[in-house]
């Protein structure tokens, strides 16, 4: 753990920053540390009106009366919120590597395993002059580089359909009516200490905003990740769905090999009206850290979706195989009557990898009903806990839950924990939990083996069948990528 | 195809198999039958690799291989099958699934292309109905919520796919109803040919009829007391394994 520190010592003190607040207008990334002048001036840089600048900086004056929450089940050395810069653009052209055969051979290896097309690879590499294929696919892309969205496509296809997908930044410029109305409604700035920092200080992320009843005509993606050094990363993504409306939104991280620590804190806002319906799907894998977890990616987020309407639905589905540590509940708030939330999760964490997540369901309207399955692979070091909370308030009248935790665990030196948490306040609500911890058999290996495979592919098929009920959540090229993806992670867990 | 000389093995310190000899020319089926306990899961565990056991003594040559430094999914690709005497479960991945994979591990190791998919569905189709199985079965999770029988009717299909050399098979008759008896009986029947050997673990002269086997070998106390034709499991339908301790008296003196 001390190494930990002394390298982002070690990296802050190579940065050639001086002390105190500098802001050097020529370059587009701002010195380490946080105070109101470095809000005033990431609101400035994104042409903010003054609104959005005032709720940052109550944001802020929120989050200085907040500490870091003690309670998840991880370690990490304490984290300096002024030794990380909180604003900077791509890298320039120069920067960049001209093609792949300046990229990192270990990073190129891993795309490959992923089946990732060059093109695509040259992209998420940071290759100059790579762009997204405009055609020929039927997601839509909106790339978050760094702080700043460079890429959009499908614009046109969606303003057809009247829906609006673009980088939050523009949709403050350009939907400030409908950014104000909805933008912290879900997750409010005070409502825990990552949140607060994220809503001073976020740089981009999404908005994708459903007009009544309007079935989004493709699946929505967004590739995150994160590009300059030592920066903190903070996306905000916000989504509505107005009244009857349909949308199903992707977001994947393929994390670049990185040597330092790098702190995530997004948040992510659903907003589901009346017989609306979201499904958003996350493939994570940000950079983990090398064995001993040097290098790996923290990863806290906030995401939370508010079924506002009646019959209202919100899915969160997701695939967790990445960050050193991830600290993450989506969650669902069930206001509206009838209302449904769900929430599928495969975490995986192996080598010093540790991961606290889960998921909070809230039922306030009546008959309104959740879905909790999460399941659980840890390998070689790694640590995990899943946390969930179902809360039935007195007005839920008979409402239901069922949750299935299950995990899977790879040798001995690995840990799974459960923390479920019920509180139920109204007598009519139906509670089901079903929990197992299981390692991977003996028996189920010796059976995979005897009939050919080898003990790589005897792992992974036994995982993958483990996680079948997630992955089949997932839309199909996500679930082909999503297995690829634990294959790949999983490699060399045994033996 | 196999022979087995003077194998000793234990588990945890305990000694199993004092001693096996045993001879399986190509193109023959042998039954081992002997008393619960005597040691026929652990010699059929042994021969597939399994690690838990620890040889002591002896050796195994398997097409003119060592087969004890083979590993487990070696061995299979050489064409050894076990069917278990307790298949297990491999929760949410499918039969067909992991046939495929196996279909494929072989081919790769003898260096061939990987099996088509229509190919692959043709000949699933065609064992599926040898077996008397429903392709809606074949497609769930490896034995999951299968009945006892059912278990072994798959263990059958899978060798039917496999096409081993060497099917080793533990108790595959077990708990079988009269149609589920004559379908495995039929499926060990359909494999038999000048280059496949069968080993039958059974309990029950039953299997025997449908499936006539070349010798019978009897375990007991961990080395084969009594071998001889078809016959043998006669004699010993009348007369239990009581007789046993004399014969082995004469075995080791
Ligand atoms: N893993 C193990 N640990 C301890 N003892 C074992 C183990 N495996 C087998 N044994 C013991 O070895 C002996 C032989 O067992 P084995 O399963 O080979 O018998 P079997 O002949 O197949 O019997 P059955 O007819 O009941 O199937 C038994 O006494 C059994 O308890
Ligand atoms: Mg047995």
């Amino acid at each position: 753990m001390a190494a930990h520190e002394q390298d982002v010592e070690q990296l802050v003190a190579e940065r050639e920053y001086e002390a105190g607040f500098v802001t050097d207008l020529e370059s587009d990334t701002v010195a380490p540390g946080l105070d109101e002048d470095v809000i005033r001036f990431i609101s400035s840089k994104k042409e903010e009106p003054q609104w959005m600048l005032d709720w940052r900086l109550e944001a802020f004056r929120q989050w200085k009366q907040m500490k870091m929450p003690k309670w998840p089940h991880l370690h990490y050395p304490p984290i300096d919120f002024q030794k990380i810069s909180y604003y900077s653009a791509p890298k320039s052209a120069a920067d960049k590597p001209k093609s792949l055969d300046e990229v990192d051979p270990k990073l190129l290896e891993t795309y490959e395993k992923l089946g990732i097309p060059l093109r695509e690879q040259e992209m998420l590499a940071g290759v100059e002059g790579a762009q997204y294929p405009t055609s020929g696919s039927n997601v839509a892309v909106d790339a978050v580089f760094d702080s700043v969205s460079v890429a959009t496509t499908f614009k046109d296809k969606l303003a057809d359909a009247g829906v609006i997908f673009c980088s939050i930044s523009e949709a403050i410029r350009e939907y400030p009516e409908l950014v104000k109305k909805h933008l912290g409604t879900v997750v409010p700035r005070g409502d825990n200490f990552f949140a607060g920092l994220n809503s001073a200080v976020f740089t981009d992320g999404s908005f994708v905003y459903i007009p009544k009843g309007v079935r989004c005509p493709m699946e929505l993606s967004t590739y995150f990740r994160i590009n300059a050094e030592n920066t903190g990363q903070f996306e905000r993504t916000l989504i509505v769905a107005e009244e009857g409306s349909h949308v199903s939104y992707l977001e994947g991280c393929t994390a670049p090999q990185r040597d330092e620590n790098q702190l995530h804190a997004a948040v992510v806002e659903l907003v589901a009206e009346d017989d609306a319906e979201i499904k958003y799907s996350t493939v994570q894998n940000w950079y983990p850290g090398d064995e001993n977890g040097k290098g790996g990616i923290y990863n806290f987020v906030t995401k939370r979706g508010d079924c506002r309407g009646d019959r209202s639905k919100i899915s969160w589905t997701q695939v967790e195989t990445g960050s050193a540590i991830t600290w993450k509940y989506p969650s669902c708030v069930l206001n509206g009557d009838n209302s449904v939330g769900e929430f599928y999760s495969v975490a995986v964490t192996r080598g010093m990898q540790q991961a606290d997540t889960g998921t909070k369901m809230i039922h306030v309207g009546k008959n309104t009903k959740s879905t909790i399955i999460a399941k659980g692979i840890s390998a070689a070091r790694g640590e995990q806990a899943y946390r969930g909370l179902v809360k039935i308030l007195p007005s839920a009248t008979n409402a239901r839950n069922f949750t299935q935790c299950d995990s899977l665990l790879i040798g001995d030196k690995c840990g799974a924990h459960t923390f479920p948490y019920v509180e139920s306040k109204n007598s009519t609500a139906k509670l089901e939990h079903e929990a197992t911890t299981s390692k991977i058999g003996e028996d189920q290996m010796f059976y995979c083996l005897q009939r050919g495979l080898s003990e790589e592919d005897a792992v992974s098929l036994i995982v993958n069948g483990f996680c079948k009920d997630v992955f089949k959540e997932l839309p199909m090229e996500f679930a082909v990528e999503a297995q690829k993806l634990l294959n790949v992670t999983l490699e060399n867990a045994v033996g | 195809m196999i022979s087995i000389k003077n194998l000793h093995a234990e588990v945890e310190g305990k000694p199993i198999l004092r001693g096996v000899d045993l001879e399986i020319p190509d193109g023959e089926v042998h039954a081992i039958m002997g008393p619960n306990g005597s040691g026929k899961s652990t010699l059929a565990s042994i021969l597939a690799g399994r690690e838990e056991y620890e040889v002591t003594q002896g050796s195994v040559t398997y097409k003119g291989q060592e087969l004890l430094e083979m590993d487990p999914d070696e061995r299979a690709c050489e064409g050894v099958f076990l069917g278990f005497q307790y298949p297990v479960e491999i929760p949410g991945v499918s039969n067909l699934y992991l046939l495929r994979a196996a279909l494929n591990a072989r081919r790769k190791y003898h260096g061939e292309p990987e099996i088509d998919a229509v190919d692959f569905m043709q000949m699933a189709q065609e064992k599926i109905d040898h077996v008397g199985m429903s392709m809606e079965m074949a497609k769930r999770g490896v034995n999951e919520d299968f009945s006892g029988g059912e278990k072994k009717r798959n263990e059958i299909f899978q060798m039917l796919m496999l096409e081993p050399n060497l099917a080793i098979l533990d108790e595959t008759d077990s708990g079988l109803d009269i149609d589920a008896l004559k379908v495995v009986s039929d499926g060990i029947n359909r494999l038999r040919s000048p280059e496949r050997s069968v080993v039958l673990v059974t309990h029950y002269k039953r299997l025997l009829e449908h499936c006539v086997p070349d010798r019978i070998h009897v375990l007991y106390q961990g080395q084969i007391v009594r071998s001889g034709g078809p016959e043998l499991a006669d004699t010993l339908e009348a007369e239990g394994y009581a007789n046993l301790e004399t014969d082995e008296a004469a075995a080791t003196s």
